[in-house]
């Protein structure tokens, strides 16, 4: 994805302003043109346009309404809209709240508050449809173009879903009207499907701009012919103003071009939009085709424009024919009603608006019927025919329609997660588009299809087989139930399993405060934020840092706290440190990308502004596996943080309290902070506590048999697990120990053999129970220890005293072999240490153990 | 099952043949009465061999489990609790070798299965850390097992790092009540330790640690340091049960196993046979022979197996003729048992290659184990030689190389590895005798067995050496054999004083080679 072509784009006003504040410098415009360079194309969106925004997950970017356009004093081109949410973007736990099926094509009237409004207007990707219904109606039946619309039902603000209001209904409808949309058109015939040059230097057809390309809507032009002339002069003037404008806006656009999906997203998206504004597919050989001659001469000064002025006397022929035939599409289109809404819609920027109508045309060489120009006109007339002709191409040839399309609006292969090489799709598109191939220019005609905002997890295209994401399998159910525990041990061995969660976390509330008020006051700042928190195995960092979230989320969906997203990662659950930035990306987007490109994404994401981005709580697990030579993983984590518009607090969990200087490079460690807090291993009394606090209003232990156990591990480890772990086996030697049916408590004995059976060495006993001939062979190896000095013996050096010991004891002794036989034997339960059996009689052997235990061991008997 | 039923036409020929092999058979029986009890017994015989042979070579659970009572029971109500109330656990089975830690898996899956609230309600997944030697491969493996590539339909199996997550992901969906619980059976996991990180096994802990899907984690291994080849986290995770198994039967009750183990069981079909294989059984086992066998076999080694395989040999003597087991058989067999393989080498080998061997010996005793090379041995060699010319032919050198080659390939003489201090030492002492040395080079590096910058021609004479003084009399007295061979009697003569008991110990004549050692029944 990251290699496909990047188109520039360029963001300039369109008209003038309409009125402007002199002291705040800022002035406010009706409408927005986007003109993609590599295309030459320009879109126009107008206050009241859906739109869609740049979100976090490039498959998805937000759904706005235009509500403003204005230029602030620091010559920034800013934007207000008014949000839609789409179901992706509700909590989980909410979603219920529903009661219904939503398509993914729904979307909510956003009234939650938190959400900023104001948005840079270069993250507007392009214009497109949101239609209100109402609840009980059926969604329209869409079979082409069906993610470039989207239909809103109910309102969502942050707690329940709302019927729209009448007022909003009437205005969305309204908004949509304005647009010259008529919703409940059934005609086959599809004039976007044809390429209707509208655009000419003399005289161009001034045409609706924001005619939608929803088959199954009329697609309507607002103007009429006789105003349009009027209109284009003006117009021309106003695209040339814009045009001088260019290279600053370019510019922005540069600073955003290394994230490429975005940048890249957005020049597909222009073209798709200039697709929207002509009623037919701008083919897209860039030179050829080119009839864009609006622009004056001065243009020209722009390099890629040039072939517009040498192509101008050939689109000058044309004229007429174009002009001609548009009438002729117009005539199809119940244009009159669109035109009366029109009318009626003479609000203050009626006379921008029309302007903005002007579609921007690159024309014609490919008419769906791909036949020379004179035929051109028949080829309009069969429109129908063709209209048909086309979408069956459009299912045989989805593939090829859809790479060419991709010339227009390359959003597409975004969401089929195909990679794809950038240089390679410009030049496919170029060749679909180019007139040879009739049959690939015919599909280019439906191609527009695709030209749906890309929706995760649709899998469109047939070249896509891949799983959808969320096939997660399942583990099958079990076929009887689970058995509750039925005795007070059962039921105590339940509780005291690790796995259970208790209520609270005894003995950590110290640790947990002050976790949660770091993590509070970041997410209240809207700040960003690390904090390295170590302690040994067992120490219950993970469970409270848990907590803390679950109390953090508790808080939020009680509207005490901004929302914030929670994504988790393990160091240890990662193939490689390199896999975090694809898990990380993964959860909060859901995109499934490669570790280099997910890397690339999440900085992108961290260090710019987005509108609608709630604050990230990550938690690094492990985080000392995450290590890598260049350290790239950790310096990355520990950056984003510090990035103005991150909003990213990272919780770091490892269990080295000294791990950022240790392991860390300076410029980590420094990045890490100094916020750090360690967990000591649990005191016993602590361990009693958590014992005791599992095990409340269950009487299955005895007081002292708790505090044994908790003395021991906490002379040992401090590792609650463990104290848990032996509790549970405690249990069991106490179930297994009770004969009769009498009820019992985990008395002081079994907990003490449960202890034995935990902490007990097994050399010893091992060593107890080896056969006579390997206990000698030990006996042989602490003589020749003796003797030598040195802890290490060749079996040579032992055998001499093996024989020896054996005639002490009165045994034959054995031959080489058995002597191999039994030191390979005590080497591999690893009594002994010894080395590659190749050597034969000159392989070393060492003890494993002390000498002292192996003496111990064999004294006994 | 009684002659009378049987269809003769495949028993006929067998029962014919018998007579004939067994020419020595007392002509007093009268022929029909031969037939007939050889064609009984050959049955009986074959359904013994049968039982035994499954006994002894399957380790599967029909086999009986010896003094592992108490570990059965923890490790059928561990399983028991995972299946039947969801309960998560992890387990390890330490124990040596052919101390039956699969055998008593495999007993308790058994019988799990057997029970009416456990069938089907356990998926079972069986990793060897010898067959699953990394993560990915277990990883895929696991799939496979738990079934669950159909869901992703035909995709193939993406990186590793998708196949984590995914199986992750598929573990963590699930929830104690109603999930189906899972066994993981690792065998020899002390070979999982070494995977990267431990990621596989922090994972199985930590979903046994947690409230997913119920897992229970089975370790089975031989390493008694198991526990302290875990990572630290990875310890914390795993719940410190471990099941000790050690044969700690007592000699007493390692005759009552041999006894069972050779028993015929109640429902074998002719049940005079067995009463009387039973009670030569039981006669056995009183036997002094037969319990020397057993006792010195059982002081070399408690496990099981090894007495399986003693007995395997035992029972192989078993035919029509000889239709029980006598203590000579054991004996034999023991005899087999414990045979030297050096030894067995030794006798298959020419007079020359003896004399190298001798040769080294003596080498060895003077330079007290420091490396020697080629010239050396034939140096010494030739010194025997020329003492004694009158008893051995002169070899030409080239074929005095040869045989040192051959015990070169037979690895009695081993090629040093790495010039030590002391190889060094011995290399410059041959600098005074380049020709010598270089010849040594030239051969080695022709032989492939050493490379010429790392050898210096020096090596260590792989068998055995002991101090002759204080050497004991180790070697069994070996029977001496029929054919007498002079040459071989002159080694013995010339040599045997010298020669260490130690180097050949021929305990039975298997492979028995040109030279019987008698030279080595003296001393």
């Amino acid at each position: 994805m990251n290699t496909r072509q990047q188109s520039k784009l360029i963001y300039s006003w369109y008209g003038k302003p309409l009125n402007s504040d002199r002291k705040l410098r800022t002035s406010q415009y009706t409408g927005i043109l986007i003109t993609s360079e590599s295309t030459k194309t320009e879109a126009c969106i107008q206050l009241g346009d859906f739109i869609l925004v740049e979100g976090v997950n490039a498959d998805q970017p937000y759904v706005a309404q235009l509500m403003d356009l204005y230029e602030d004093g620091a010559q920034h081109k800013r934007a207000v809209v008014q949000w839609f949410c789409r179901l992706e973007e509700i909590p989980q736990n909410k979603r219920k709240l529903l009661k219904r099926e939503i398509s993914a094509q729904e979307v909510f009237f956003d009234q939650v508050l938190g959400y900023d409004t104001d948005i840079a207007a270069e993250t507007i990707i392009k214009s497109i449809m949101v239609l209100p219904l109402h609840l009980g109606e059926e969604l329209p039946i869409i079979t082409l173009n069906r993610e470039q619309t989207f239909y809103v039902r109910q309102s969502w603000d942050g707690k329940c879903f709302k019927v729209l209001s009448p007022d909003t209904f009437s205005k969305l409808k309204e908004a949509n009207k304005k647009r010259g949309v008529i919703t409940n058109s059934s005609k086959a015939f599809i004039p976007s499907d044809i390429l209707t040059p509208v655009k000419r230097e003399t005289g161009s057809v001034v045409r609706s701009a924001t005619k939608s390309k929803n088959p199954d809507m009329e697609i309507e032009s607002k103007h009429s012919t006789s105003k349009s002339s009027l209109a284009k002069e003006r117009h021309s003037q106003r695209v040339a103003n814009n045009d001088i404008k260019t290279p600053t806006a370019r510019k922005k656009l540069e600073l955003n071009s290394p994230t490429r999906s975005k940048s890249r997203l957005l020049g597909c998206e222009v073209l798709g939009l200039l697709d929207d504004d002509c009623d037919s597919i701008a083919p897209l050989e860039p030179s050829a085709t080119k009839r864009k001659v609006k622009f004056p001469s001065e243009i020209l000064g722009s390099p890629p424009k040039i072939p517009c002025s040498n192509d101008k006397s050939k689109s000058t022929i044309e004229t007429a024919e174009e002009r001609q035939r548009f009438s002729e599409t117009m005539q199809f289109s119940p244009y009159t009603k669109v035109k009366d809404f029109s009318e009626k819609d003479k609000n203050l920027h009626e006379k921008d608006d029309i302007l903005s109508l002007v579609g921007y045309q690159k024309p014609s060489s490919q008419i769906p019927v791909l036949t020379p120009r004179s035929r051109r006109t028949c080829a309009q007339k069969t429109s129908a025919l063709i209209a048909e002709q086309i979408s069956m191409l459009d299912q045989e040839d989805f593939q090829s329609g859809s790479d060419s399309s991709y010339s227009s609006n390359s959003e597409e292969e975004e969401d089929d997660d195909m990679p794809c090489t950038p240089e390679k799709k410009p030049k496919s598109s170029r060749i679909f588009s180019t007139p040879k191939s009739s049959r690939k220019s015919a599909v280019h005609t439906p191609a527009k299809t695709p030209k749906k905002t890309p929706l995760q997890g649709t899998p469109r295209t047939p070249r896509t087989p891949r799983t959808p994401r969320n096939a997660t399998p399942e583990i099958p159910r079990r076929i009887q139930a689970a058995q509750e525990p039925a005795s007070v041990l059962e039921e105590a061995r339940l509780r005291l399993h690790v796995s259970a969660i208790p209520e609270s976390l005894p003995c950590r509330e110290e640790e947990f405060q002050d976790i949660y008020n770091f993590v509070e006051s970041k997410l209240i700042d809207g700040t960003g934020g690390c904090m390295y928190i170590s302690g040994v195995p067992g120490t219950g960092k993970t469970a409270t840092v848990h907590e803390v979230i679950r109390c953090l989320q508790q808080a939020a969906e009680n509207e005490e706290l901004p929302p914030f997203q929670f994504v988790e990662i393990n160091g240890m659950k990662l193939t490689d440190p390199h896999q975090a930035y694809v898990q990380i990306l993964e959860f909060l987007t859901g995109q499934k990308v490669t570790a280099t490109h997910a890397a690339v994404l999440l900085a992108k994401l961290f260090s710019t502004p987005g509108p609608k981005r709630k604050t990230t709580v990550l938690i690094v697990d492990e985080l000392d596996l995450l290590w890598t030579r260049k350290q790239n993983v950790m310096y990355n984590l520990f950056d984003w943080p510090t990035q103005k518009h991150s909003k990213l607090i990272i919780l770091a969990i490892a269990n080295t309290m000294d791990l950022p200087e240790r392991i860390m490079m300076n410029r980590v460690a420094s990045r890490l902070g100094l916020t750090r807090m360690s967990f000591q291993p649990y005191t016993y009394k602590q361990l009693q506590q958590i014992v005791s606090s599992r095990l409340k209003g269950v009487k299955a232990f005895e007081e002292d048999a708790v505090q044994l156990v908790s003395r021991k591990v906490a002379a040992l480890s401090g590792d609650a697990r463990r104290c848990l772990d032996i509790c549970r086996r405690a249990t069991e030697i106490c179930e297994f120990a009770r004969q009769k049916r009498t009820p019992e408590i985990v008395r002081m004995a079994h907990v003490t053999e449960a202890i034995d059976e935990m902490f007990s060495s097994p050399y010893v006993n091992a060593i107890r129970n080896a056969s006579l001939h390997e206990q000698i062979f030990l006996k042989a190896i602490l003589a020749e220890f003796r003797r030598a000095g040195i802890e290490e013996a060749t079996v040579q050096q032992i055998y001499h005293h093996y024989v020896a010991l054996c005639r002490v004891e009165g045994l034959q002794s054995p031959t080489v072999s058995e002597i191999m036989a039994i030191c390979s034997r005590l080497g591999a339960c690893r009594l002994l240490l010894v080395e590659a059996s190749n050597k034969y009689l000159h392989m070393r052997v060492r003890l494993n153990l002390s000498q002292d235990d192996v003496m111990y061991a064999l004294r006994e008997e | 099952m009684r002659p009378t039923a049987r269809p003769s036409s495949a028993r006929a020929p067998a029962s014919l043949r018998e007579p004939r092999i067994q020419p020595m058979k007392p002509s007093a029986m009268n022929k029909r009465k031969l037939k007939e009890s050889s064609a009984e017994s050959a049955e009986n015989i074959s359904q013994v061999q049968k039982i035994l042979r499954e006994r002894f070579c399957h380790h599967c659970a029909a086999g009986k489990l010896f003094g592992m009572e108490q570990q059965y029971r923890h490790l059928l109500e561990l399983l028991k609790r995972t299946t039947v109330h969801g309960e998560s656990n992890s387990a390890l089975i330490i124990g040596p070798r052919g101390s039956g830690k699969t055998a008593l898996l495999n007993h308790v899956l058994k019988d799990l299965r057997e029970m009416k609230q456990v069938r089907e309600n356990l998926l079972e997944v069986h990793l060897n850390g010898l067959l699953q030697t990394n993560d990915k491969v277990a990883l895929k493996e696991i799939t496979r097992q738990l079934q669950l590539e159909n869901v992703v339909g035909d995709k193939v199996f993406g990186s590793f790092a998708e196949n984590l997550a995914f199986l992750l992901e598929a573990l963590r969906k699930g929830d104690r009540t109603s999930s189906c619980p899972i066994l993981f059976v690792l065998d020899e996991f002390d070979l999982f330790v070494h995977h990267k990180n431990q990621t596989l096994l922090y994972n199985l802990f930590d979903i046994s640690q947690s409230a997913q899907t119920p897992v229970t984690v089975i370790g089975l291994t031989c390493r008694q340091d198991i526990l302290e080849l875990l990572e630290k986290r990875v310890k914390s995770r795993f719940s410190h049960r471990q099941i000790y198994l050690t044969n700690s039967f007592d000699f007493k009750q390692y005759i009552k196993i041999f006894k069972k183990q050779l028993s015929l069981p109640d429902e074998f079909p002719d049940e005079s046979f067995a009463q009387k294989w039973n009670n030569n059984v039981q006669h056995l086992s009183e036997d002094k022979t037969v319990q020397a066998v057993l006792q010195n076999l059982f002081h070399h080694t408690k496990d099981l197996r090894s007495l399986h395989l003693l007995l395997m040999l035992a029972g192989s003597a078993v035919t029509v003729h000889h239709p029980l087991l006598t203590a000579a058989d054991l004996q034999e067999a023991s005899r087999h048992h414990s045979t030297d393989s050096k030894a067995n080498i030794v006798h298959g080998l020419s007079v020359l290659e003896i004399c190298l061997i001798i040769a080294m010996k003596h080498l060895n005793e003077v330079y007290d184990g420091e490396p020697f090379n080629f010239q050396m041995v034939y140096n010494e060699f030739q010194k025997f030689i020329q003492r004694k010319a009158h008893s051995m032919y002169n070899f030409e050198k080239p074929v005095v190389m040869k045989a040192f080659e051959h015990l070169l390939q037979l690895e009695l003489v081993q090629p040093l590895e790495r010039p030590s201090a002391a190889v060094q030492r011995e290399a410059n002492s041959q600098s005074t005798r380049p020709m010598a040395y270089m010849s040594i080079l030239r051969n080695a590096s022709l032989w492939k067995l050493m490379a010429p910058s790392s050898t210096s021609g020096a090596m260590y004479l792989r068998v055995p050496t002991c101090k002759g003084t204080k050497t004991p009399k180790v070697v069994p007295r070996v029977i001496p054999s029929t054919g007498t061979n002079p040459a071989c009697c002159h080694i013995k003569s010339l040599l045997c004083p010298r020669l260490n008991a130690t180097v050949v110990v021929p305990a039975l004549g298997i492979n028995l080679g040109s030279f019987i050692p008698q030279f080595l029944n003296s001393n």
